[in-house]
């Protein structure tokens, strides 16, 4: 009896350390992250490294304005969200409620398959397939563009918003698409009026979910985008937060290195503000 | 009264489980008609035939004939959407959309085509009153459908299968998860609607079958045992396996 009792202690004290350890790594993150990401911001100022221009870390006279960064990360994200969401959306659809089981059940195979292949393989195929088919149909010097980018991250952020909507498709009551049908409406108008409606909030998750794997993704977009620090614009290389880090930590030192950091603090906060919105959408489905 | 619907040797299968065996039935119109009989007997399944809401099921499969109208409901040239708005049904567990009381009713005739506002107001008062739940939810049509007590639910299910204006209303054991008060309240709903609808009530409860139906048919094991008017059926059954039923000898 008070032996089960010791060892039901220790169990609940084991479960609990590895718990504080996921903790612990969080909150070391976030607190490393802002200490070293402020000192930057205080010299360089925070007006001018959010809303400058130019990005010259290395130049004689050193320049560190990220907006082409931020604004750059943004409209990758949106882009990959307009053409991400549409084909995934109707996907989920498609795969929750019309498709038959063996169609279903090989495209979920599929669908987890690109899940799981590594950024790097993507941003291979961009490189070897997508920016010099950019390059040819429109007529530029380089592909290595925005665009290239989007398109990327479109195909990557697939699986999440897929897979995230059909969770919400399938979890509407059947009872709900019987009483629609039962009505004379037809299955497309029962999904479109009854079913999507009521898995409104698990698809805006999955939105949601979607625009943080895009803003977060670094190595498939450095392969693609060419990396160049310019305000952004669809034909021309681009830099993103991620691999704005991603590509000159390696040699940084000084204000360029604390300004990396920096850098990383905003990607941080991004993330935070999306997960909070996640998080919202969430509650809002268990309701 | 004149033959609303036929099934002429109606058989069903799940895959390979024979669920409905030759049954033949006539439904009077304007009448409510009960089908009786233990679980597992058929006769939510012969029911859910008649509208056709076992196509939804991929393994089932069915031959024989149910004639509506004079017409065979599973010839192929049959539009099903068409057919289940005229032949509405009430599910066992109420089952109203998470949206407004007003959405609920206006959804079919929305989907039906009717999108003036004038319009789309007078059916849903026009069915909420024919469904007897107006006066409880005229002051909050706009609130949520799910907020509304069990009863209230299955009543607003009712109003919304009236809003297409059916000329059947099937109702699937519509008041086994409701309480007495609520259970008496349809039972009088349905004898009202009677005068404009045929009725087809599937119901584990003989007194409910006894209480409002007009004609009563028995199943068992997938086959229709016995069918006739209800006072007969249940005061002198021709069939040994209708009289244990109905005296409680089983079931």
């Amino acid at each position: 009896m008070k032996k089960n009792k010791i060892v039901e202690r220790a169990v609940h004290g084991v479960f609990l350390i590895l718990g504080l350890l996921t903790l612990g790594c969080v909150l070391l993150i976030t607190v490393y992250l802002i200490i070293s990401g402020i000192p930057a911001i205080k010299e360089i100022g925070l007006f001018d490294f959010l809303f400058g221009t130019r990005w010259a870390s290395t130049a004689e006279e050193p320049s560190y304005g990220i907006l082409p960064f931020i604004l750059t990360s943004i409209y990758g994200t949106a882009g990959a969200i307009v053409i991400g969401v549409p084909i995934g959306f109707f996907s989920a659809v498609y795969l929750s409620k019309f498709a038959a089981p063996k169609i279903k059940g090989f495209m979920e195979n599929a669908v987890s398959l690109l899940a799981g292949i590594p950024s790097v393989v993507y941003g291979l195929v961009g490189m070897l397939v997508l920016v010099p088919g950019i390059r040819t149909l429109f007529d530029i010097p380089d592909g290595a563009s925005l665009a290239a980018a989007i398109i990327v991250l479109a195909i990557m952020i697939l699986p999440s918003i897929i897979k995230v909507s059909m969770t919400a498709l399938e979890a509407v009551p059947k009872e709900y698409e019987d009483a629609s049908l039962a009505l004379g409406a037809t299955p497309v108008e029962t999904c479109f009026r009854v079913s999507v409606p009521a898995a409104k909030s698990g698809i805006a998750a999955a939105v949601v979910l979607g625009v943080g794997r895009a803003i977060g993704e670094a190595m498939a977009v450095m392969m693609v985008s060419g990396n160049v620090p310019n305000m952004p614009s669809l034909f021309q290389s681009v830099r993103f937060l991620t691999t704005a880090v991603a590509s000159e930590m390696s040699y940084s030192s000084g204000l360029q290195q604390q300004a990396l950091f920096s850098i990383a603090l905003v990607l941080f906060l991004f993330i935070m503000l999306i997960n909070a919105v996640l998080n919202f959408f969430l509650k809002k489905e268990n309701c | 009264m004149s033959d609303i619907m036929t099934a002429k040797d109606l058989n069903l299968w799940y895959d390979k489980t024979h669920a409905l065996k030759n049954v033949n039935i006539t439904i009077p119109e304007k009448s409510i008609t009960a089908f009786i009989g233990p679980s597992g007997c058929g006769k939510s399944t012969f029911l859910k035939t008649l509208n056709r809401m076992n196509d939804l099921i991929p393994i089932v499969k069915i031959t024989g004939e149910v004639c509506y109208n004079g017409q065979n409901i599973y010839d192929s040239s049959v539009d099903v959407n068409e057919l289940r708005r005229e032949i509405g049904m009430v599910f066992q567990k109420p089952n109203p959309f998470p949206m407004s009381i007003y959405d609920n009713i206006a959804y079919g005739p929305r989907t039906h085509g009717i999108k003036s506002k004038v319009k789309l107001d007078e059916i849903v008062e026009q069915s909420l009153r024919d469904a007897a739940i107006w006066d409880e939810v005229k002051d909050r049509l706009k609130k949520n459908a799910l907020g509304m007590s069990g009863g209230q639910q299955q009543r607003l299910c009712i109003a919304r299968a009236l809003a297409v204006k059916p000329k059947i209303l099937l109702m699937d054991e519509p008041t086994s998860a409701l309480d007495p008060i609520s259970t008496s309240r349809i039972e009088e709903l349905a004898i009202e609607l009677k005068k404009s609808y045929t009725i087809v009530i599937v119901t584990h409860n003989m007194q409910q079958a006894v209480r409002i139906s007009d004609n009563t048919a028995f199943f068992l094991l997938g086959e229709l045992i016995e069918y006739g008017e209800t006072e007969k059926l249940f005061s002198q059954p021709t069939d040994k396996r209708t009289e244990d039923y109905i005296t409680g000898r089983f079931g």
